[in-house]
């Protein structure tokens, strides 16, 4: 009990000074206690970094939203698609198929986004919304879960008897597969929206317009920015603490599902 | 050749014939072009990149890129900085993995055992990071190690935590933060999927807590904690955003700190074809340290 307490002081007081810290203006951030509240200036603070360049910070949350929500989407469709498939169907080169996905597991993203950046380059496609999205929507990572699960959780008899009623396979997978294997499908859905969210290589050799950037790469060149621009010192911490609230959200509202899709992935 | 084969296979062959082929190919194909034009030909386009040297006529000649075999190889392994960056995050990786997944491991012990109260509370307490992304993480460590803004001025005045001796440290503990609680949550997982009649089979031959955890729970959840410990070896080996934003608090990290900043810099120098040639080691070494560290385990869960 002492153990978890003492522990849980090392998770939160990092957040719980983010928060406070958001919360003061520019002054009083050096000069009162950081770990309470001075005067709440959270509200003025939050209009001064929405305004601040246009709004190019709600721009950024709006492209992370899109990528990571967009393409974890769509990774976990393809994703759950494929790896039922895997598990459902016998045909020839399925084990070598799979092994092949597998290896990509172990493919590090940081050592794609140099070759996709030549690639990108070369039909001039960089610095686009397209040359960080399209990459985010392959996750085989996804494929191992889904398969995983699938094998588990989805029944012969039930494809069977889905076809005995006249149901084509797309059909059977979309109504009846997607509903068994759903705790595994958000699990994915997280597990690749947290990766793009966090994704920082690709973004930033890929992006160089900063209406493109997510909000990641955003607050970054904030930061390295603040020895000339002091202000955007408090904007930078305001900005954190507003980009995570849109993970902690999405986490909490799926925890149900993920959990029990989490165990799955273990299973070797 | 063809001919044989057709007389040959087809009474084997349609006797298991490939049902809904069509169908098999609308899920899977999807899926496996993606993967094709975003995993493998980017692998492919490293080492062909890796391959190639810049040649100029003349010193103000026009570059163009020529076939150079293992020229960039040679140069691979004759780079200091880059060798210093990879013993240094084998450093990092062979302290904060083990102790990562050693406080993980507790934890989901502790949430799985009936001496914690309000495990709801810790499991959520110790994920949040996980919500913070590694560039805000780092940027918000980075704003507590340093000595004016810190709320533990006291300490951090008298511990430079970014200076060169303890920068990598710091980092570290930055990785942990984030990742301690997702690493609990997949064993913790794991550990509830455990039936607990195998538990009572083992209170029922005198096994106190402290027994039962580690002759019966921790063996069943290696798999998990091997899946967790591979993570974290790409991870550490992939190094980038903690050290890139820790270059602003500390001049301690150099532009070669880690393999994939020296990367980075070498791509911006612009040297595409040597950075090419630094991915595909790179990856490569991920590759052989994640698959040697699963054949070990391996080899040791079932011996």
């Amino acid at each position: 009990m002492v153990i978890m307490a003492v522990f849980t002081l090392y998770f939160l007081i990092p957040i719980w000074w983010l928060f406070v810290a958001a919360t003061k203006d520019r002054s009083q951030l050096t000069g009162t206690n950081p770990l309470w509240f001075a005067d709440i200036n959270l509200v003025q603070n939050i209009t001064e970094v929405v305004s601040y360049r246009d709004g190019v910070f709600l721009r950024w949350v709006v492209n992370s939203l899109a990528y990571a929500g967009g393409g974890a989407l769509i990774a976990t469709m393809l994703a759950g698609m494929c790896g039922y498939a895997l598990a459902k169907y016998d045909f020839r080169g399925r084990d070598l198929l799979f092994n092949v996905f597998l290896g990509g597991v172990l493919v590090p993203a940081t050592a794609l986004a140099l070759p996709l950046f030549l690639m990108f380059s070369q039909i001039n496609a960089t610095n686009t919304f397209w040359s960080v999205f399209l990459p985010s929507i392959v996750s085989p990572f996804g494929v191992y879960l889904a398969r995983i699960y699938a094998g588990a959780s989805v029944p012969d008899e039930l494809i069977e008897a889905s076809r005995l009623d006249g149901a084509s396979e797309l059909r059977t997978f979309f109504t009846v597969s997607v509903k068994l294997m759903f705790p595994a499908l958000v699990t994915v859905f997280l597990f690749q929206f947290v990766a793009i969210w966090n994704n920082f290589f690709l973004p930033l050799i890929m992006l160089r317009d900063e209406r493109n950037f997510p909000v990641t790469l955003g607050l970054y060149t904030w930061n390295s920015q603040v020895n000339q621009i002091p202000e955007l010192r408090s904007y930078v911490l305001v900005g954190a603490l507003l980009s995570i609230i849109p993970l902690i959200v999405a986490f909490l509202l799926l925890q149900r599902f993920w959990r029990s899709g989490l165990g799955a992935g273990s299973v070797k | 050749m063809s001919s044989t084969l057709a007389q040959q296979s087809p009474p084997k062959r349609r006797k298991r014939p490939t049902r809904f082929a069509g169908s098999i190919a609308l899920f899977i194909l999807p899926f496996g072009v993606l993967f094709g034009l975003f995993y493998l030909v980017p692998i492919l386009y490293a080492v062909y990149q890796s391959f190639l040297v810049v040649e100029r006529d003349g010193t103000f000649g026009k570059a163009k890129e020529v076939f150079g075999g293992f020229a960039q190889y040679a140069e691979v392994f004759q780079n200091g900085p880059f060798w210093e960056s990879i013993t240094r995050v084998l450093l990092f990786g062979v302290v904060q993995v083990p102790v990562m997944l050693g406080l993980s491991l507790l934890f989901a012990l502790l949430l799985d055992s009936p001496l914690v109260k309000g495990k709801k509370f810790f499991r959520l307490a110790f994920f949040v990071p996980y919500a913070v992304p590694g560039v805000i993480a780092a940027i918000m460590w980075g704003f507590l190690y340093s000595p004016n803004l810190s709320p533990f001025s006291a300490l951090t005045s008298s511990v430079d935590f970014l200076s060169a001796d303890l920068v990598l440290w710091a980092m570290a503990n930055v990785v942990t933060w984030v990742f301690v609680g997702y690493n609990m949550l997949i064993i913790y997982s794991s550990l509830l999927s455990i039936p607990t009649e195998i538990y009572e089979a083992a209170r029922l031959d005198g096994a106190g807590q402290l027994r039962i955890a580690f002759s019966i729970k921790i063996p069943l959840v290696t798999p998990a904690i091997i899946m967790t410990a591979i993570f974290s070896i790409i991870g550490t080996l992939q190094l980038l955003a903690e050290p890139q934003v820790f270059r602003s608090f500390s001049s301690a990290v150099t532009s070669t700190f880690t393999p994939n900043l020296t990367i980075l810099t070498t791509a911006a120098a612009p040297n595409i074809n040597l950075a090419a040639a630094f991915s595909v080691v790179l990856a490569v070494t991920t590759f052989i340290l994640s698959f040697a560290f699963l054949k070990f385990t391996q080899r040791k869960a079932f011996a």
